[in-house]
């Protein structure tokens, strides 16, 4: 396998682009909230103000980005432990993703999740989930939901390349093809689960054809072109709202850094991660396409400006935000309610 | 806008480091991504990049030197400071770096033993013990069912009460339950509540977890717990612990059901109890019935709870009959044991199966004089304390009976609330009589050896009595 994406990238001058500019004015706005945000909590997490582990989004933001564009209200996402780029697509706040990696009360668990596990009810993001694979079951669930209450709405089961080799992904997808739930199976590869290259972890050496013996349609994707995402989003989204039950999406992607912060990277070389970066950067590529469309210098700055401010913000919110009280050690165990 | 580089951690644990290299010199200008040095520690060297964009206008710490602070002045853009802290992020470099697993970073920190310290201010709420509220209601009428329909009546009751309330598991619905417990519910709710699963407990027990995560209240039925162990990940990592992980926003009100322990002449791999496995871990619930009413009293509170609850059923009971009130709202509370049977001179604890056992036997002690009390604790998590310690304070000795095996069992666990709350109050060490510490035999005659008899227990309330 080589380094490039195995689809063709679309390129700059392309007739009929699958975003408007708007659109991509709004993506590329998202992209690099989850670029500078993440470059932050990296710069945080060096200053010792985030612990455990701290697992980067930087180079896959076209994927949640492409993705989220093509949803409405009350469709969900869930994901695995890579979420900070998941959470802030869906709108949620920085602030609170900040608060929650620095473990103060402001985060959206109140400091009792961190990194790997935040929720938003409100935005249709279900976590989160530490255990490598489990989330799609869940996912699974999710659109299970929809189905039993009969509504159009899909849920977005991102996973990895890693992951897609548990044994549960294929028992939901089993599931999934069974009772038609409408369900889009994300496959993030970003060619290393840890410190594991996709050669030497799966046999199946095109991922999005590993849900074809259960007859569920896929496709391999450009994930580092937010165009070529939105694209595959809709097609994927169209299937499953219409009640055509699951659709599958590999989307070829990279990330720059570890697989979390301490990650030393012996498995890769220097060029390979130079490569991506120089050639398949989702933002340079959106930003060549929107000065294409005529967005000025001054447009793009003018994002840039307001990003920077949101993310400083978030820094700053989670460092003042206190620490939870000891009485939180208590609460959220269980549900007390009367019946 | 000036800000100062820090000397960045790589890990939780890091203290110091050596700055190896630099790799922009004085007067440089970098900008976001750009790598700028290289530290070094014992296990790795990684590449330092900017986070923000300026000119290096001073290197403060030379390369080569060793034993850098962590978060210590390293460098400064455009004359430092003003703009606030902007200490670099690690990122990953090339070779030259020793193995180091991912695992190996975080290291308890000396806040666990504050919170250890709290912890012991709550003996009750660490140990998910909850004292027990008013006394149990009398619901009325009663009638002869059996334990099988009092769980088949609890979840349809249930069912009809709630549309959000559905019921998988194999065989469930066109078979009517592998063992009769489903039996009519296909007929009266449909096949869109009542669903038919392939034999893939991993998978369909996220799934419906996943959909308590949205609300919905699903019933899992496993054909028998032993099953669950293939699903158990979700029932510990997705259902137990979210609500927690969650600062309390995602709840998951799910019921998981079906037959625990040893049934017979099944072997090892089908006779197991999980009971002391599941009441272990926070976050769930767990409550293990022995009469018809305890079944369809647990059974409706567990689907109506918010949390996972699991409930754990015993096979041979199923066709056993005991009257259970017939009045429609009849419903118990999960926490609460019931005294079975009042005595003065040796508290017997028992769950599921086992509290017929400790019947028989109060029984036979009652012939010898010996006047035992029955507590048939109904819910393992949370544990009726409250009701062993008063009991215990009044007969001054404890026997406990389980079929699951003694070592870390519920069991040791009732006896050591015992010793925590009411070890003044004790006249001879609690006793416990539990399966044997083996897998099960399949064999008529080691089987019967394996699990609890009731001579050992009886001997065991003659031994505390000193009789």
């Amino acid at each position: 396998m080589s380094t490039e994406p195995a689809t063709k990238r679309r390129g700059k001058a392309a007739k009929e682009p699958a975003m408007g500019r708007d659109k991509l004015l709004a993506a590329y706005r998202d992209m690099l909230l989850i670029r500078r945000f993440e470059e932050k909590a990296g710069q945080l997490y060096g200053m010792g103000l985030i612990g455990g582990f701290c697992h980067l989004y930087i180079g896959q933001e076209a994927v949640v980005v492409g993705m989220q564009l093509a949803l409405k209200e009350g469709d969900q996402v869930i994901t695995s432990y890579r979420d900070h780029g998941h959470m802030l697509a869906t709108g949620m706040e920085a602030r609170g993703v900040m608060a929650e990696l620095t473990g103060r009360i402001g985060g959206y668990s109140k400091g009792k999740g961190g990194s790997m596990h935040m929720f938003s009810r409100e935005k249709g993001f279900f976590g989160g989930h530490g255990i490598v694979g489990a989330q799609v079951a869940l996912g699974a669930g999710l659109s299970f939901a929809n189905m039993y209450r009969g509504n159009d709405n899909v849920a977005l089961t991102y996973f990895g390349e890693g992951a897609s080799n548990q044994g549960q992904v294929y028992e939901s997808f089993n599931l999934a093809a069974l009772l038609k739930l409408p369900c889009i199976f994300i496959i993030e590869n970003n060619k290393y689960g840890m410190g594991t290259s996709v050669e030497r972890a799966s046999a199946s050496k095109d991922l999005s054809r590993n849900g074809s013996p259960w007859g569920i349609p896929g496709e391999q994707v450009d994930g580092m072109n937010v165009q070529t995402v939105h694209e595959a989003a809709q097609r994927a989204v169209a299937h499953c709202r219409a009640g055509n039950g699951p659709y599958l999406l590999e989307m070829k992607t990279y990330r720059y850094r570890g697989h979390s912060m301490s990650d030393p990277a012996k498995y890769r070389t220097r060029d390979e991660v130079q490569r991506m970066r120089e050639q398949h950067d989702c933002l340079e590529m959106a930003r060549n396409d929107l000065l294409a469309m005529g967005v000025t210098e001054g447009d793009l700055k003018a994002i840039d400006d307001e990003v920077k401010a949101i993310v400083q913000d978030s820094a700053d919110f989670a460092q003042q935000s206190p620490e939870p009280p000891e009485s939180e050690l208590w609460t959220d165990v269980v549900i007390e309610e009367a019946r | 806008m000036g800000a100062e580089i820090l000397m960045p951690a790589l890990s939780p644990t890091m203290t110091e480091g050596k700055l190896a290299r630099w790799l922009k010199k004085e007067g440089e200008t970098v900008k976001s991504g750009d790598v700028i040095a290289e530290i070094e520690t014992d296990k790795a060297t990684m590449e330092v990049e900017a986070v923000d964009e300026g000119t290096i206008t001073r290197i403060l710490v030379p390369e080569g030197t060793e034993n850098v602070s962590v978060n210590s002045v390293i460098a400064e853009l455009d004359g430092g400071k003003g703009g606030g802290a902007a200490a670099p992020s690690p990122a990953a470099s090339g070779d030259k770096v020793p193995e180091q697993r991912e695992k190996a970073a975080p290291l308890p920190q000396a806040e666990d033993h504050e919170a250890r310290a709290k912890k012991d201010e709550h003996p009750f709420a660490a140990t998910a013990a909850t004292p027990s509220a008013k006394p149990e209601r009398d619901w009325g009428a009663t009638q002869k069912i059996t334990v099988r329909e009092a769980l088949r009546d609890a979840m349809a009751a249930e069912m009809r009460r709630d549309a959000d309330v559905f019921l998988i598991g194999e065989e469930v619905a066109q078979y009517q339950g592998a063992y009769k417990v489903s039996q009519g519910l296909l007929d009266e709710f449909g096949p869109k509540r009542v669903l038919d699963m392939p034999i893939t407990e991993h998978g369909f027990t996220g799934m419906a977890v996943g959909a308590a995560f949205t609300g919905l209240k699903p019933i899992v039925e496993f054909m028998t717990f032993n099953f669950s162990m293939q699903a158990i990940d979700h029932i510990i990592n997705s259902a137990a612990k979210t609500l927690y992980m969650s600062g309390g926003q995602l709840g998951c009100p799910i019921t998981f059901r079906g037959p625990n322990g040893a049934a017979s002449r099944v072997a090892a791999q089908h006779s197991q109890c999980y009971a002391s496995w599941y009441a272990h871990c926070p976050g769930l619930k767990v409550v293990a019935p022995w009469s018809a009413a305890d079944a369809k009293g647990l059974l409706r509170a567990a689907i109506r709870d918010p949390n996972p609850v699991i409930v754990l059923e015993n096979e041979i009971l199923y066709g056993q009959s005991f009257e259970c009130p017939t009045d429609e709202d009849f419903i118990l509370e999960i926490g609460k044991a019931k005294i079975e049977r009042p005595g003065t001179d040796v508290t017997i604890v028992a769950f599921s199966i086992m509290v017929g056992m400790a019947m028989q036997a109060a029984e036979k002690l009652a012939e010898q004089g010996i006047s035992a009390e029955v507590i048939n604790l109904r819910s393992l998590r949370p544990l009726d304390t409250e009701t062993i310690v008063n009991s215990v304070r009044k007969t001054n000795r404890l026997v406990t009976v389980e079929e699951g095996w003694p070592f870390a069992g519920i069991g040791a666990e009732v006896a050591m609330q015992i010793m925590e709350h009411a070890f003044d109050h004790l006249d001879a060490p609690p006793v416990r009589v539990a399966g044997l510490d083996i897998p099960m035999p399949y064999a008529a005659n080691l089987e019967k050896l394996a699990l609890p008899r009731l001579e050992q227990v009886v001997e065991a309330a003659r031994n505390v009595t000193y009789r």
